[in-house]
């Protein structure tokens, strides 16, 4: 992909480059929303990166601010509430945050492209799903009905969903949730992006479709050698499609890892219990696992670690004194206090 | 959809008939002697009573009279006034009339009331959205004989810009102010909904999605949000146009304008009973058949209405 945008003689130098570089990378970020009970700081300082080629999962529950960065990333924060106050967004090293505003409608759906949860809702009811992925085509690249409808077609049938030539004609009302999902994907794959950003992209479907629609994403990724940030509460989801996962509470990234070591041997009490909460089949009988208490007020955010009212092990330091990002080496990185223990112990 | 169409259309004998009968049973059933005073000071000959009873059927039972009544209407006549002008041909001068001035009011509305409503609903400027609001309620709580009153008061007679009433051939200028004036209530109604319609749709997720796919502003308001927004406006502008077609009996009066609604209110004052049951039974046409059309129309608009 990135070859042939580059080409010529430059092409070695720059493919160095970014290989070295980050496809997609968000540091620091702040983000709060100012209502009229106060102002909610939902994003105090999240850094996460992804490469070219990978999945990265973001993690969390709902509060966390998973999508909030998301919205972020791609400028679509309403605002107000929400107020960025620090930090950056780097696509290939250009800080979009200070980009002009032409420029960072030109990144969208060329650079940086989103997927939503509630296929149903995002996509425009009055016009055809034809349309709205022609318009990519028509508004974006200048091309003719024709040829931009000969595009959604194509696009439509690499997304697998059959009889694309008619399917092109009809309303999103017409499609089934699963199959209005594959639509999404295809209008977001319209101008080859590099980024992908699927914000809860299988929420809103049925088990099995979801397996469907997540091997299809990890398809197109491979394909296309897309960076793809996988946004989700389910650890399910995440096992089969991640590299690297990257875990949030309370607008922070408390635990990032590659998939398997942090499966294995979490090493934050929250990535831990949330892996004790997923329901097993082979332990039959015994009440589920849940974590105790709520996500914290974002407008009182608790003093010292915002996980220690509801930590299993938490001690008075914790009550008081926010915990470093420890690195723990191969990628690891947790913020907790017993970060090092936890994770010799696993 | 053809299917649609025409059960429509079947459905419309039955609601014909009833509101046909309803209306002529009523008026005719209404007490009072419609020959008093028809011959001036003196009671009228029992010849003339004899020969009108005779002509309007009035001998008969009320059902036959309607039904005697249906037969002539079915074959294109409307019958007579008791001084024995044509009712069909009142009502071929009236009609151009109350179309010109329902014309006038709907450009008014769909103009002036679209505008505002879109500029309030896309802006921020609060000066600009509690004008139009506190204007709208002026307009919305005034009777439309007030605001008449007003326009004929400050530009009729002060300003001196128009006549204070209308000729008796209509021309379409001196429409202008009647025709705002009709249109007053509805084109406040217009704004409102507009302004409401689009700020609901602007938080939607398909404009989310639209700005995400890096669609430009321009393209994302005009294509994306205000097509949405359009469809209950639209619904009310059509079915508005209906109750215009129906004539206005108020605005009419107050600025002498003789239309439909002129027609009704004097059939209704001088007992011409006959007149009544022609000029209602054509209004009910227009308004079954208006409605069906934004019926048609609301689907056209909104792709998730499908009538089959």
């Amino acid at each position: 992909m990135t070859d042939i945008q580059q080409g010529g003689d430059t092409a070695t130098t720059m493919t160095e480059d970014a290989q070295g570089q980050p496809a997609l990378e968000v540091s620091d970020l702040h983000v709060e929303f100012r209502t009229r009970d106060g102002v909610a700081t939902v994003l105090n300082g999240v850094s996460y990166h992804v490469d070219p080629g990978e999945t990265l999962a973001v993690l969390g529950e709902s509060g966390s601010g998973k999508s909030v960065t998301a919205q972020t990333v791609m400028g679509i924060l309403d605002s107000p509430p929400g107020f960025v106050t620090g930090g950056e967004v780097r696509y290939q090293g250009e800080n979009l945050l200070t980009a002009t505003e032409s420029r960072r409608v030109a990144v969208r759906g060329e650079e940086v492209a989103m997927i939503f949860q509630d296929s149903l809702s995002a996509l425009n009811p009055v016009f055809t799903v034809g349309f709205q992925i022609e318009e990519q085509f028509r508004i974006r690249r200048g091309m003719s009905r024709k040829d931009a409808r000969k595009r959604a077609v194509e696009l439509l049938d690499l997304v697998k969903i059959p009889n694309p030539q008619s399917r092109v004609t009809q309303y999103p009302h017409e499609f089934s949730g699963g199959m209005r999902q594959r639509a999404m994907i295809a209008m977001s794959l319209a101008l080859d992006p590099e980024v992908l950003i699927a914000d809860e992209p299988t929420t809103a479907l049925d088990v099995t479709v979801q397996a469907q629609i997540m091997d299809l994403l990890g398809e197109l990724q491979r394909e296309r050698n897309m960076a793809l940030i996988l946004i989700t509460h389910d650890l399910g989801v995440v096992a089969d499609v991640a590299d690297r996962i990257a875990v949030m509470y309370a607008g922070r990234i408390v635990e990032s890892g590659d998939v398997y070591s942090l499966y294995r041997n979490p090493a934050h009490p929250y990535t831990l219990a949330l892996l004790e909460s997923i329901p097993r089949l082979d332990v039959r009988g015994q009440e589920l696992n849940t974590i105790k208490g709520l996500p914290p007020n974002l407008m009182r955010i608790p003093e010292g670690c915002p996980f220690n009212p509801r930590c299993t092990r938490a001690e008075d330091r914790c009550r008081t004194e926010m915990p470093e990002l420890h690195q723990l080496g191969e990628g690891r990185a947790s913020r907790c206090h017993f970060a090092s223990e936890l994770i010799n112990n696993g | 959809m053809g299917r649609y169409i025409l059960r429509r259309l079947l459905q419309l004998i039955p609601v014909f008939f009833g509101t046909t009968l309803l209306i002529y049973v009523l008026v005719w059933l209404v007490p009072g002697d419609p020959f008093a005073g028809k011959c001036g000071d003196r009671a009228c000959p029992p010849a003339y009573i004899e020969q009108m009873t005779h002509k309007y059927n009035l001998d008969q039972n009320i059902f036959v009279q309607y039904f005697l009544y249906l037969g002539k209407l079915f074959q294109g006549d409307f019958g007579q006034t008791y001084s024995g002008v044509d009712i069909s041909t009142l009502i071929g001068q009236a009609y151009p009339i109350t179309v010109r001035l329902a014309i006038i009011a709907l450009i008014f509305e769909g103009v002036i009331g679209l505008a505002a409503g879109i500029i309030t609903g896309l802006g921020r400027k609060r000066f600009v959205d509690n004008l139009v609001m506190i204007s709208t309620l002026v307009l919305i709580s005034l009777p439309v004989f007030v605001t008449g009153f007003i326009i004929q008061v400050v530009f009729g007679m002060d300003l001196g810009w128009m006549s204070v009433t209308v000729s008796s051939d209509a021309p379409w200028g001196e429409l202008i102010a009647p025709g705002f004036v009709l249109a007053s209530l509805s084109m406040a109604y217009v704004a409102r909904l507009t302004r409401t319609s689009i700020k609901e749709n602007k938080r939607a997720d398909y404009v989310r999605t639209a700005i995400a796919k890096g669609q430009p502003q321009k393209r994302v308001i005009g294509i994306h949000l205000l097509r949405n927004s359009a469809i209950p406006v639209m619904t009310f502008l059509g079915q508005d146009l209906g109750a215009l077609m129906g004539g206005a009996i108020v605005t009419e009066g107050v600025f002498n304008i003789k239309g439909i609604g002129g027609l009704v209110k004097q059939g209704i004052e001088t007992k011409e009973s006959m007149q009544v049951v022609g000029l209602v039974t054509i209004l009910v046409l227009v308004f079954l058949v208006m409605n069906l059309i934004v019926d048609l129309l609301y689907a056209v608009l909104d792709p998730r209405i499908r009538y089959d």
